[in-house]
Formats: C-alpha cells, sequence, structure tokens
C-alpha cells in the first residue's frame, strides 16, 4: 500500500481549476495502489476553495504556510513538497504539468533522485508500479512506460483528466513550514487581460490562423470566444504570431502552448503538423477554411468549408441563442 | 563571460515517426537529425552574451550517439567556442541520468551561465535543465523568453498561464530557453568552415540504469474518422446539432 501526494497550485490564495485535475490523476493512482491521497498546496495563508477537494478525492488537504509562499518560489517549494514527498514515504507525487509544475515536477524529481514522467496523457498501475503514457514526437506518437523508482513522480497534461467528484470529505490540516527564501524570487506577474483565459486551460480554444488576412478581424473570433459565456479563450496559429498579429502566449502548436481543451474551433488554419502538435490531442476539432483539402480537415471530427467571414458571425450568433 | 551551453540532436519535427520494430523506439532510417530548436535559441542567447561582454568561452556539451558531432559542429559554425560529446549509443530514456552526466561534466566549469533549451522536440521532457540546477546546487529559470543581465544580477521573463512572471536572480545560473528569447543565426559559410577547425573533444558518456521502463511506443489514437458537415454558413445549425447532441460539448 501506498499514498499518493496531489501537489496543487494556487494564484492570489485561490486554488486554480487544474488542482481538481491533480487530486482526480492522483485519486487513480491512489486506488491502484491501494492508499490514500494527500493534497498540498502552498500559500503564504488559508488557500480558498480547497474545502471542495474532499469532492474530487482528496482525503487529507493540507495547506503549507509561508510568507513567501503567496507567489511561486522555486526554491521554497522544491524544498516543502520534497521534504514532504520525503517525509510520508509517498508511492507516487503528482504534479500539473502547467508552467508551474513544468518548473517545479524536475526540481523535486531531482532533489528526491527520482524519475519523473511529464506531461502525462494516461495513468494507470500495473503490477504495482506507477505506468505513464505521453505523447512524444509532437504527439506523433505515444510512449507507454513504468517508473522503476519510488516515488514515481508525474505531471498531468491539464485538461486531459476530468475531474470526477466522489462524495467524501477530507479532512484538512493546515501546517506552517520553514523553507528559505531562494535565490531566484518572482518580483512582479504581469497580467495579462483581466479575466482572460489561459489557451493551456480554457475548456473552449478557437484559434485564427492568417486565413483571418488581418489583426483586427481576430474580434470575429473574440466576439464568438465571449458568446461562450466565458469559458473560451483565443489562441492563433504561429503564421500570425510571427506576423505580429497575436502575442507568442497564443500561440498553438509545436513552438507554443500544447492545448487539450473539450471543444478547439481552428478558423482559417491549415493545420501544419506543428500546429496539429500542440492540438490534436483536444477532444473535438472543429475546422472552418475555405480550403476543402486542408490538413486540418483530417484531424477535425466535424469541418465546414467555406468562407470564414460568413461562418463565425453566424456561429456566435447561434450560440448566443443556445444561452440566450 | 564562461558559457556552457546543452545541446541535443534530435528527429527533424517534419518527420514522419515510423515506430522500430522493437515497438519502443523511432525507425531513424531515412530520419533527418537537427539542432533541437530550442537549444538554437539557448545557443544564440551565448553567442550575444558573450558578444556584448567583448570576452568569453562558449562550450557546447551534448549527449549522444557518433553522429551527435554533426550537431555539435553546427552550434560550432554558429559561433560557439569549443564542443564536448558525451557519446553513447543511446539517450538514456529517464531525463534525470542525462542531467547526472551532464552535470558531471559541467561541475568543475566555473560557468557564469548555463543554458538549455526548455525541452527537447523528441521527448518532450521538459525536464533536463532544471535537473542540472538541481543537482549543481546553482539557482534556475526555466522557459525564458527575455533576459536582462547587469553584473552578476539578471531578470528573466517567463511565460506562466495568463501573465508574465518577471523574475531575478544572481549568476551563476542556469537557465532554460523559450521561443522569442531571440532570432537565432544561420551558421556562415565563414563559420562552417571554422567550425571544422575547432576544438571537439570526445568522451564515453557513463549513467546508470534510471527509472524509466519503456514499454512500448504507440501511434497517437486514430482520431475517428472526420466528417464535413457542409458547406457556408447555412451549415452552421448542424453543427450545433453535433456538437450538442453527438460530441455533447455544448
Ligand atoms: C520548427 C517549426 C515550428 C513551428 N511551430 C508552429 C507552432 O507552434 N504553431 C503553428 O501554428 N505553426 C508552427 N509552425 C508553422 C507551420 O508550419 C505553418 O506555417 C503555420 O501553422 C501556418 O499557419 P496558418 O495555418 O495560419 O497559415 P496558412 O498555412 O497560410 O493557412 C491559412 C489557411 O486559411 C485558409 N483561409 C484563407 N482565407 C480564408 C477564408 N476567408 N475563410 C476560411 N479559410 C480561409 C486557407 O485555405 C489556409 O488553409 C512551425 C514551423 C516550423 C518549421
Ligand atoms: N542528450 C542531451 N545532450 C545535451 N543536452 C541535452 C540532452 N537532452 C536534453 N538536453 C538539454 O536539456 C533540454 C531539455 O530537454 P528535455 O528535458 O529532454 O526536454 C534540451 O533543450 C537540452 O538543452
Amino acid at each position: 500500500m501506498s499514498n499518493v501526494l496531489a501537489v496543487l497550485e494556487q494564484r492570489d490564495g485561490t486554488l486554480r481549476k487544474v488542482s481538481h485535475e491533480v487530486v482526480t490523476g492522483a485519486r487513480r493512482l491512489a486506488d491502484g495502489l491501494g492508499g490514500t491521497v494527500e493534497a498540498l498546496v502552498l500559500g503564504a495563508g488559508a488557500v480558498r476553495g480547497t474545502d471542495a477537494l474532499g469532492s474530487f478525492g482528496a482525503d487529507t488537504v493540507v495547506t503549507a504556510t509561508n510568507p513567501a509562499f503567496a507567489r511561486y518560489a522555486p526554491e521554497g517549494f522544491t524544498q516543502a513538497v520534497a521534504e514532504r514527498a520525503k517525509a510520508s514515504g509517498f508511492g507516487a507525487v503528482v504534479f500539473a504539468a502547467s508552467a508551474t509544475g513544468k518548473d517545479l515536477a524536475p526540481r523535486v524529481a531531482a532533489t528526491l533522485g527520482v524519475a519523473l514522467a511529464a506531461d502525462a496523457t494516461d495513468v494507470a498501475v500495473e503490477g504495482g508500479k506507477v505506468v505513464v503514457t505521453r505523447p512524444i514526437y509532437a504527439g506523433k506518437a505515444l510512449l507507454k512506460v513504468k517508473l522503476t523508482t519510488q516515488p514515481a513522480v508525474v505531471s498531468l497534461r491539464p485538461n486531459v483528466f476530468t475531474p470526477v467528484e466522489r462524495p467524501k470529505a477530507g479532512a484538512a490540516q493546515a501546517v506552517s513550514v520553514d523553507a528559505p527564501a531562494g535565490r531566484v524570487t518572482v518580483k512582479e506577474i504581469k497580467a495579462a487581460e483581466a479575466g482572460a483565459l489561459d489557451v493551456a486551460e480554457a475548456p473552449i480554444v478557437i484559434s485564427g490562423g492568417r486565413g483571418l488576412k488581418e489583426p483586427a478581424n481576430f474580434k470575429l473570433l473574440e466576439e464568438l470566444a465571449r458568446a461562450f459565456g466565458g469559458k473560451a479563450a483565443v489562441g492563433a496559429s504561429r503564421a500570425v504570431v510571427d506576423a505580429g498579429w497575436r502575442p507568442h502566449a497564443d500561440q498553438v502548436g509545436q513552438t507554443g502552448k500544447t492545448v487539450s481543451p473539450s471543444l478547439y474551433i481552428a478558423v482559417g488554419i491549415s493545420g501544419a503538423i506543428q500546429h496539429l502538435a500542440g492540438m490534436r490531442t483536444s477532444k473535438t476539432i472543429v475546422a472552418i477554411n475555405k480550403d476543402k483539402d486542408a490538413p486540418i480537415f483530417k484531424v477535425a471530427d466535424y469541418g465546414i468549408v467555406g468562407d470564414l467571414f460568413e461562418i463565425v458571425p453566424k456561429l456566435a450568433e447561434e450560440i448566443r441563442k443556445l444561452h440566450g | 563571460m564562461k558559457i556552457a551551453v546543452c545541446i541535443k540532436r534530435v528527429a527533424d519535427s517534419e518527420t514522419r515517426v515510423k515506430i522500430g520494430p522493437d515497438g519502443k523506439s523511432l525507425d531513424e532510417a531515412g530520419v533527418k537529425f537537427v539542432l533541437n530548436p530550442y537549444d538554437e535559441f539557448a545557443v544564440e542567447e551565448a553567442l550575444r552574451r558573450k558578444e556584448a561582454a567583448g570576452a568569453g568561452e562558449i562550450a557546447v556539451i551534448a549527449l549522444g550517439p557518433a553522429a551527435a558531432q554533426e550537431t555539435i559542429r553546427t552550434a560550432l559554425a554558429m559561433g560557439a567556442d569549443r564542443g564536448v560529446l558525451l557519446q553513447a549509443d543511446r539517450v538514456p530514456a529517464d531525463g534525470l541520468e542525462t542531467a547526472k552526466a551532464l552535470a558531471a561534466e559541467l561541475k568543475a566549469g566555473g560557468w557564469d551561465l548555463i543554458l538549455f533549451g526548455k525541452m527537447a522536440i523528441d521527448d518532450y521532457n521538459h525536464q533536463v535543465g532544471p535537473m542540472v540546477a538541481e543537482l549543481l546546487g546553482l539557482p534556475c529559470v526555466t522557459s525564458i523568453g527575455h533576459l536582462e543581465l547587469a553584473g552578476r544580477k539578471g531578470v528573466a521573463e517567463r511565460e506562466v498561464e495568463g501573465g508574465l512572471e518577471v523574475v531575478e536572480f544572481p549568476l551563476p545560473v542556469v537557465l532554460t530557453a523559450d521561443k522569442g528569447l531571440n532570432e537565432p543565426r544561420y551558421p556562415a559559410l565563414k563559420g562552417i568552415m571554422a567550425a571544422k577547425k575547432k576544438p571537439l573533444e570526445v568522451k564515453a558518456a557513463t549513467f546508470g540504469p534510471g527509472g524509466v521502463e519503456v514499454l512500448a511506443m504507440l501511434p497517437p489514437p486514430a482520431r475517428q474518422e472526420g466528417r464535413i458537415v457542409g458547406e457556408g454558413a447555412a451549415a452552421v445549425p448542424e453543427l450545433i446539432r453535433l456538437l450538442r447532441e453527438e460530441a455533447k460539448v455544448l
């Protein structure tokens, strides 16, 4: 029997949504290993949203507080998580493969001297060992690996592990920890536009490409995103990012972000292999393109052939009706 | 300014992935190999920092097969001063083993900067840079898209969900490069000629079994054959119906 540590994330004192996915993945491993899930969140004080974690599968919730933990502090977080992982002899430690998790998980694994399987799209326990499936070669193949060192350290690709609710309350616990301030300090977070969802995390992503013709036309996609009522983010192909129409933060693809929303709508994007690398694990893909032979239609579940300037406004109108 | 850059030889992103007969690795027949694109940003940044400092040394280090000498020559042609190949038939599946081998090589170097790509485009491991930093006990900032250095201090920016983190750090430091950090130069003919004469040391790499056992390499789950719903705005109501009733995403 071994227990699983789920390392969660907060921003400005509120638990981030990806944390539910981490608890869900950790629960799956804990069930396979016959153990419990301890959810660990680091913050400057109490973190909002931790009370709901029990219903996603956490048996205990530990909030490790330190004044230096208001923001992500790489060295302090590494030490706090590694010490927690060591102290209780966990069988697995689970992170989100978010910006923070991609930074933190390898540091913790190296500190513990164990392997990390990053960006998992599936986890399981086989013969008492953690088995992870993860995309490689820009999603053109999957690698199935067994982790043989303990604890098994895993980071989960955002949006893949659909939170599963189970009615069971976890026991909350607050611990204050000592941690070095660290040599590396986050001075500031320059926030993107208020309320804007990040493409890597939004449940719906609408991406535009060169077919939009000019930067101002992205307002069509922004209107469509708004029609979805705050659940959608606007992404972009590299062609339009390189042209300076959209910020790099919005780029989807091999040299941009990897997204796995439940709905991905590609508008005026041809579907180059490097673009597909970033979005092919989306649950449902819709393509709108005037060229019926565009490669994007090969990965799209549903396609509409035609002029985006007619189709997108109509789509926004119909979605608004739905949410009416 | 003494700068080390860790570079990896990877299959080009255009590669058609064919799974080898062992069912666990890439069939390399006909595959074109290149310098990992994120490592190009790291090499370029090293060159600019050395140019700005007016003096210094840039070493590039790769762990890989004998053919990785070509990858090292590419970085030397861009302008790096010398190369080290830690030669091994295969690159370990466990990123920590790669990190240990690189850390052992870097340990006594007295580097001001140790640069990496944020990830290798073959294994998508996203880990070797920060692992080396931990092993060497150095501060580290990952996935940087902007860098400023002044004396023994630096400020970097990295993208996080919904914003940019502005991070301060002291030197020596380990940094991993994201796209946007700079525009890598193409090696000029003169650089390519000069690279042939630059020192390239080859050593045998040593690493342990690691904690990652590859069970299988599999094709991505086949997406169900998609369908064209229709043409033009007239097809929108049918699309909405399918998204609600069939895909159940609305
Ligand atoms: C190393 C490397 C890394 C890369 N990384 C990325 C990456 O991360 N992300 C990425 O996206 N790309 C990446 N690329 C670039 C990629 O190869 C393509 O060049 C790029 O994705 C093309 O962008 P696009 O689809 O917007 O433009 P195009 O290929 O020009 O496609 C525009 C599409 O719009 C359609 N269109 C035009 N007008 C209309 C209209 N009125 N209505 C409907 N449709 C219309 C056209 O039919 C066409 O299919 C990378 C390339 C390399 C070499
Ligand atoms: N075999 C290797 N040799 C040299 N550097 C490497 C090697 N593997 C990874 N790296 C470095 O570590 C970075 C991250 O790689 P990875 O963790 O494999 O995604 C790469 O961009 C390189 O800078």
